[in-house]
């Protein structure tokens, strides 16, 4: 019989197969703070993994993620797949998926875009290239492929429907 | 697609056949922008220029193009006396603007702004150059004045030089000949070199490009020299901005050993790069480069807000 490392939950959500060592960038992204009190969160940090060697794995309980955050999470790790459960059932399996613009998830690097100057206007990115992932700000047009450092905080912290 | 009521944000929203077409018709209204011939076919249209940072040849040279055609402008030349100076946003301008004209210049120290312009006005906007970003007007400027000396941009040879870096232009300008294939020559300082990804997207697109730092060596069979100017900022060590910018200064000597039709241009306003000896040789053209900004930007105001070119009466 396998060896449960976290305990399975009723209801919630499955964030599965994160890249090895970002699971804490995935609670960054999820935004504690939102989170009611019955969401307890579990996280395992480098389990075994047949498909990726080593991965991370988050797990919710009674919270539902939010398109923006699942954005968000398939930003940092493209390789996370999503599960939600019902009555310790999956009810529904499915990797995250990016959609070929991204609004309001980023701060756009450059410090001159007119996206950073304080303009009622959202940040939006448009992928150029899926492998490796890269970005290209529709404003400044600048390329961006380091995301971590550039998530605005409404991507993750409390917009959103998260809790 | 068509022109008319179309933004112009980027050179890169325009395909080698509407270059073309905007060039052929910047051809056409050259008569008209040096006066010898008349056209209103802009009569009754109101063209305003937000410019929220200083520049002198852009802006003359669109009101020159828009009253030429029989237009008129309204114009931000000064921010610092504007309500831009009281805190207003771009935004607020700009939907203020687009309310009182037909069509929109934009010139903003912020890269960016003039796409966020043209998503807030519902009147086309031209970019009119968005600090360190793009500047397409520019471009096809560039190109009008190599295609009025060579009728054709296929197959030249063009050397770039100075600031390829920063300079977002030199970028725009690169890119615009790839489409037309002439061969690209590099001439930068070390630190200045063109950025990797246009580099690579240069190589993609099946131009032959090289890189050369003596001066002499990369004109002698070239067609065209486009020089930028080395910004002094660019450098930290004033010592080190001295001696690069010293090292690529146009020297007259060289064009005793170009061809017959090569040409100098600069997109003005120039520093040292240019010594005035060379401003009266037949190579120079950076001045000729300057005019065609009028008729350029006559064609695409004809373009955007009436869909045609005028076929110019005499006058």
């Amino acid at each position: 019989m396998r060896d449960l490392k976290v305990s399975p939950i009723r209801n919630g959500t499955v964030i599965d197969h994160i890249r090895n060592g970002l699971a804490l960038e995935v609670l960054r992204i999820l935004g504690v703070e939102g989170l009611g009190k019955d969401s307890t969160i579990s996280v395992a940090v480098h389990v075994r993994s047949q498909r990726m060697g080593w991965k991370d794995i988050v797990k919710v309980e009674n919270m539902e993620l939010s398109p923006q955050k699942a954005n968000a999470i398939a930003l940092i790790s493209p390789s996370a797949t999503i599960s939600i459960i019902q009555d310790y059932k999956v009810r529904e399996k499915r990797p995250v998926d990016l959609p070929d613009r991204l609004v309001g998830l980023l701060r756009c690097p450059n410090p001159n875009c007119i996206t950073n100057q304080g303009e009622p206007v959202e940040s939006e990115f448009e992928v150029i290239r899926r492998k490796p992932l890269a970005l290209k700000c529709l404003y400044c047009e600048r390329d961006l492929e380091d995301f971590i450092p550039h998530l605005a905080p409404g991507a993750s912290g409390t917009r959103g429907n998260g809790g | 697609m068509g022109f008319l009521g179309r933004d112009i944000i980027s050179i890169g929203d325009l395909s080698r056949s509407e270059i073309d077409e905007v060039l052929r018709s910047a051809r056409r209204l050259i008569p008209v922008a040096e006066g010898s011939r008349r056209s209103d076919v802009l009569r009754g249209q109101l063209l305003a220029l937000g410019f929220f940072e200083p520049s002198t040849r852009t802006r003359l040279s669109f009101e020159t193009a828009m009253l030429r055609l029989g237009g008129q402008v309204i114009t931000i030349a000064d921010p610092l006396s504007s309500s831009v100076a009281k805190g207003e946003t771009l935004s607020d301008t700009v939907r203020m603007l687009s309310s009182y004209a037909d069509a929109l210049v934009i010139r903003h120290p912020n890269e960016g702004a003039s796409r966020l312009a043209a998503q807030v006005s519902d009147k086309p906007v031209i970019n009119a150059g968005d600090g360190a970003g793009q500047h397409p007007t520019q471009t096809l400027l560039d190109l009008a004045t190599m295609q009025e000396r060579f009728e054709t941009l296929h197959g030249l040879k063009v050397v770039l030089m100075g600031d390829l870096r920063y300079g977002r232009t030199v970028h725009s300008l690169a890119r615009a000949l790839a489409l037309f294939g002439t061969e690209l020559v590099l001439a930068s300082p070390p630190t200045l070199r063109m950025p990797e990804s246009v580099r690579r997207e240069l190589d993609q697109s099946g131009i032959r490009v090289t890189e050369e730092s003596e001066l002499g060596r990369a004109v002698r069979d070239a067609d065209v020299l486009y020089v930028t100017r080395i910004q002094k900022e660019r450098f930290g060590d004033l010592a080190e901005y001295a001696r690069v910018s010293a090292s690529y200064r146009l020297d007259p000597s060289l064009l005793g050993q170009v061809k017959p039709k090569f040409i100098v241009m600069h997109p003005l306003p120039r520093v040292a790069e240019i010594p005035p000896e060379v401003d009266s040789s037949p190579h120079a053209a950076y001045f000729r480069q300057a005019f065609l900004a009028v008729p350029v930007r006559m064609a695409l105001l004809s373009l955007i807000l009436t869909g045609k070119v005028p076929v110019p009466g005499r006058g």
